[in-house]
């Protein structure tokens, strides 16, 4: 333990390194995104026929280029990054937020309660993804906000599952018995105590989710399940690049950035969190 | 077994010569060194006790000398290893190739862990165990080495061997699979066996059989040995010469006698003073604060003073316990019914009063553990009543049950493990009164918390701090603290101080005695450690297979004990004092197994009183188990 102290100089440097980076990178995204109606208040949907394709960083009036429609990239970018985000990130909490109870309830309380969350659960993971897809915005139908209800009822199961294995782990250890022993309610042990102790592997599902999700946001639009298409978003845009891909790589490759450097932020938000939260210092579990 | 008789040994100089060694371990400029420029020579044939603290770097030493360091994260920056194998001239075990050093290690160098379970590998059975050393080492085949096995675990008084080579780890209790450790250790007659903390997880009398068993070994093969430990008694039972470790340096070497009769440096000294001696209160009724003397940044310090602790009140008691009961089902059917119980408490009647300490002895199994839980409410009882000032806990509604653990506190045994790593001190400390309401501003929580932290011995600063930042001791300073938060009647301290350094522990025990005076606390004390429980407890319960099998005041018990359970266990425990006779009663037998099928009751048996207030069992000519 005294060697877990003496952590060198040189690591702690990186660990700041890696939060004003994580900061720069989300932050400046999110800014721009949050900002997008005033920087670009036509929502780059102004088409300029006679400038199709053009390359980036040749016309000052088209940073990034254009697309074949004639509408700027760096526009659609940053409109985009609405959909994008909103999805990615709201997806992601949703499921966070409703997997972690289920795990908590079903890990803590065992028993019945358990029984019936986790074969919910198994239920939800027998079903192929894209048939329980193709069935709630079949039923639904699609928009925005279908699209993170869908999210969030495919993927609550991988929290849960998450959290439940850490409650077991962690419900005999001596300091939740030391908890119950001094007259701690279920409540706060599961909230004060339990919580805590679980949320670094959460962090790291889900700053990795947040990823995933904004892809798959795309594939379910590809397929006609998702956004409307005409509304830009990053995943959009690549599949829409994807033929030019060839001639013009400029019009996929900078929402592929957009999603890159936005996953790479969060990724490190996310370790830098979770180192955070652990006041021990041990990097790893 | 080869040629190695005793005599044939004895001939030119040490066995093993450790040479200014220095260990690190860390990168980076400022490493840290685990053991720092130590020397020191082992004889065939002898004993040689390695004694210090917990990061004293004892262990390191002793994994040094087969450069397991290796594997561990260490490095030996300096110094030298001599070790003179069977074969060959000596040779420095620093500098030795890999493959030189797997010829030695479990061939000419065996070595016993202190935890039996994890060092045995659960998927394999005890005789593919000890055949691999056999079969690696002395090229035996596959039948051979069967054979041989069994001849070991006949040696270190195994019975039932046959059956026993096709068992799994599991299957065997602690006391057993030591023993087959130490069979494996020996199966290629080494010249050296390292022996780390060998007993330190075992009961009383296990360690006893333990202890007796390597000691003949040892006459019988002249095998020499390395016996690291932390106990004093254990050194004066086993040692030869004994090396005083320190912070990572030798600060003493000397033949037992003379470290026991003559300390020379003061941390050496300080050490034998904090030592529970068992029957150091012989002929006194009360137990008896006394100063501890501690290392002060170097230099001995004495704390605290001579004190008779006459704070029992025995008017009307604050704990009644009648015929409790807690049983455990384990071992069902396939369709649910249940095949076995764990009878952990049976019938178990005490009473405790303001003020006093009643000391809960036994070994593991006993029950002991599970009494302090049940009454904690943190095990449900099968049977019995429990009244806490009076009134009786089945009566109790929720809300009134919630309020005693307000009134009852538990210490555990493990204070890093009791503590939530992700809080502060102070947010565990002020916990108690934050569930039960006792104050509501913030700023008077804050100041309770400050005056918890400076009653037992802390500062108010370290409220902010998480629990990994303290050492052991400061630990379960912190978990008093919080047991006191709550202004408790009765604390139960669980093997509270049995994980603990022994200068650190003598003074935790001091503090929980100077807070009984301070507060008229009542302590239930539960412990398998006899010494302290001498030094602590103004009555004592004896526990054996969930039924107390003698109760009464500590003068009594240990004075005057009557059931045979009880010289058991006062003669398994070593006494630090090299000029007593060793071993002069030989301790056999297991502990039983509380579990029954179902259907099968334990006998709960008569009492008779023997003196005032002094109960014991009626014992059958043959009890099980208690030879």
């Amino acid at each position: 333990m005294a060697l877990a102290q003496a952590a060198p100089a040189s690591r702690r440097w990186f660990r700041s390194f890696e939060l004003v980076l994580g900061v720069v990178l989300a932050g400046g995204m999110t800014l721009a995104v949050l900002f997008s109606g005033l920087l670009f208040p036509d929502g780059g949907e102004s088409m300029d026929l006679m400038a199709r394709l053009l390359p980036p960083f040749q016309n000052p009036a088209h940073i990034l280029g254009t697309d074949p429609l004639g509408r700027d990239v760096l526009a659609r970018v940053v409109v985009g990054g609405r959909i994008s985000l909103t999805v990615g990130v709201l997806s992601v909490l949703g499921a966070v937020v409703l997997g972690t109870l289920v795990g908590l309830v079903a890990g803590y309380y065992r028993g019945v309660a358990e029984i019936v969350l986790m074969r919910f659960a198994d239920i939800q993971l027998a079903l192929p993804f894209i048939l329980i897809a193709i069935m709630f915005l079949a039923i639904l139908g699609t928009g925005v906000d279908k699209v993170i209800f869908f999210m969030i009822i495919a993927q609550w199961v991988q929290y849960a599952r998450l959290v439940r294995g850490s409650v077991l782990a962690l419900r005999d250890r001596e300091f939740i018995l030391s908890a119950r022993a001094i007259g701690v309610g279920n409540g706060r042990i599961i909230f004060q105590h339990i919580l805590p102790n679980v949320l670094g592997p959460i962090v790291i599902l889900m700053t990795l989710n947040v990823a995933n999700n904004i892809l798959l946001e795309s594939s379910l639009t590809f397929l006609g399940l998702g956004v409307d298409p005409l509304i830009p978003s990053w995943g959009g845009m690549l599949a829409d690049g994807r033929t030019y891909l060839q001639s013009a790589w400029w019009v996929s490759v900078f929402p592929g950035l957009a999603i890159m450097f936005t996953v790479l932020g969060l990724n490190l938000l996310g370790d830098w969190l979770r180192d955070y939260l652990d006041p021990t210092g041990q990097t790893s579990r | 077994m080869s040629d190695n008789s005793p005599s044939s040994q004895r001939q030119d100089g040490p066995l093993l010569s450790v040479r200014s060694l220095s260990v690190e371990f860390g990168a980076g400029p400022t490493p840290f060194q685990a053991v720092k420029n130590v020397s020191f020579d082992v004889q065939p044939g002898r004993t040689l006790a390695i004694v210090g603290e917990s990061g004293s770097g004892k262990s390191v030493t002793s994994l040094a000398i087969m450069r397991l360091t290796d594997y561990t994260g260490g490095r030996i920056s300096s110094g030298e290893v001599l070790f003179r194998p069977s074969d060959g001239p000596a040779l420095d075990l620093v500098g030795a190739s890999d493959a030189r050093l797997r010829e030695i290690r479990g061939n000419e160098i065996a070595m016993i862990f202190q935890e039996p379970m994890t060092s045995l590998n659960p998927v394999f059975t005890i005789g593919n165990q000890i055949g691999e050393a056999l079969t690696l080492h002395e090229g035996l085949n596959v039948r051979d080495a069967r054979l041989r096995a069994k001849e070991l675990l006949q040696k270190v008084r195994l019975p039932d061997a046959d059956t026993l080579l096709d068992r799994y780890p599991h299957q065997l209790s602690g006391g057993m699979r030591q023993r087959v450790m130490i069979a494996m250790a020996l199966a290629c007659g080494p010249k050296l066996l390292i022996a780390d903390e060998p007993t330190t997880a075992l009961d009383v009398t296990i360690q006893a059989q333990i202890l007796n068993i390597i000691r003949d070994l040892q006459a019988e093969m002249g095998t020499a040995v390395i016996f690291i430990t932390h106990d004093m008694g254990v050194v004066a039972e086993m040692a030869d010469d004994v090396v005083v470790m320190w912070k990572g340096e030798k600060v003493e070497q000397a033949p037992v006698r003379e470290i026991f009769a003559s300390p020379q440096h003061p941390y050496t000294k300080a050490l034998l003073s904090a030592v529970p001696r068992l029957g150091s209160l012989t002929g006194q009724p009360l137990p008896k604060r006394t100063p501890v003397m501690i290392m002060d940044g170097g230099v001995p310090k004495q704390t605290g003073a001579t004190h008779v602790q006459d704070t029992a009140d025995y008017t009307k008691p604050i704990l009644q316990v009648e015929k409790l009961t807690t049983r455990f089902d384990v071992g069902k059917t396939f369709f649910g019914r249940v095949t076995h119980r764990v009878h952990a408490v049976e019938e178990v009647s005490f009473d405790i009063f303001p003020g006093e300490t009643l000391a809960l002895v036994g070994e593991s199994g006993s029950g002991k553990s599970t009494i302090g839980r049940t009454l904690q409410q943190l095990v449900e009882p099968t049977g019995g009543t429990v009244r806490f000032d009076g009134r009786d806990m089945n009566a109790m509604s929720p809300s009134e049950r919630r309020g005693l653990r307000q009134q009852i506190q538990y210490i555990f045994q493990d204070p890093f493990a009791s503590l939530d790593p992700r809080h502060t001190v102070g947010f565990s400390i002020a916990e108690p009164i934050v569930v039960h309401g006792l104050l509501k501003d913030r700023k008077a929580i804050d100041r309770r918390v400050h005056e918890l932290l400076e009653q037992v011995g802390l500062q108010p600063q370290h409220a902010k701090r998480y629990p990994h930042e303290f050492s052991g001791g400061q630990r379960q300073r912190i978990c008093i603290a919080r047991a006191l938060a709550s202004d408790p009647k009765l604390v139960i301290a669980d093997e509270s101080v049995s994980a603990l350094d022994v200068s650190i522990q003598a003074q935790i025990v001091n503090l929980l005695m100077e807070l009984q005076e301070r507060r008229r606390l009542s302590y239930l004390f539960i412990t398998h450690d006899m010494a302290v429980v001498e030094k602590i407890s103004h009555r004592v319960a004896v526990l054996y297979l969930g039924q107390i099998v003698e109760i009464g005041t500590r003068q009594a018990v240990f004075e005057n004990p009557q059931h045979s359970y009880t010289r058991k266990l006062l003669s398994a425990v070593p006494i630090a004092d090299p000029e007593r006779e060793r071993a002069k009663t030989r301790i056999e037998g297991e502990i039983p197994s509380p579990v029954r099928p179902v259907g099968q009751e334990p006998a709960i048996h008569r009492m008779r009183e023997v003196g005032p207030g002094h109960w014991v069992a009626v014992e059958a000519d043959q009890l099980r188990g208690a030879a």
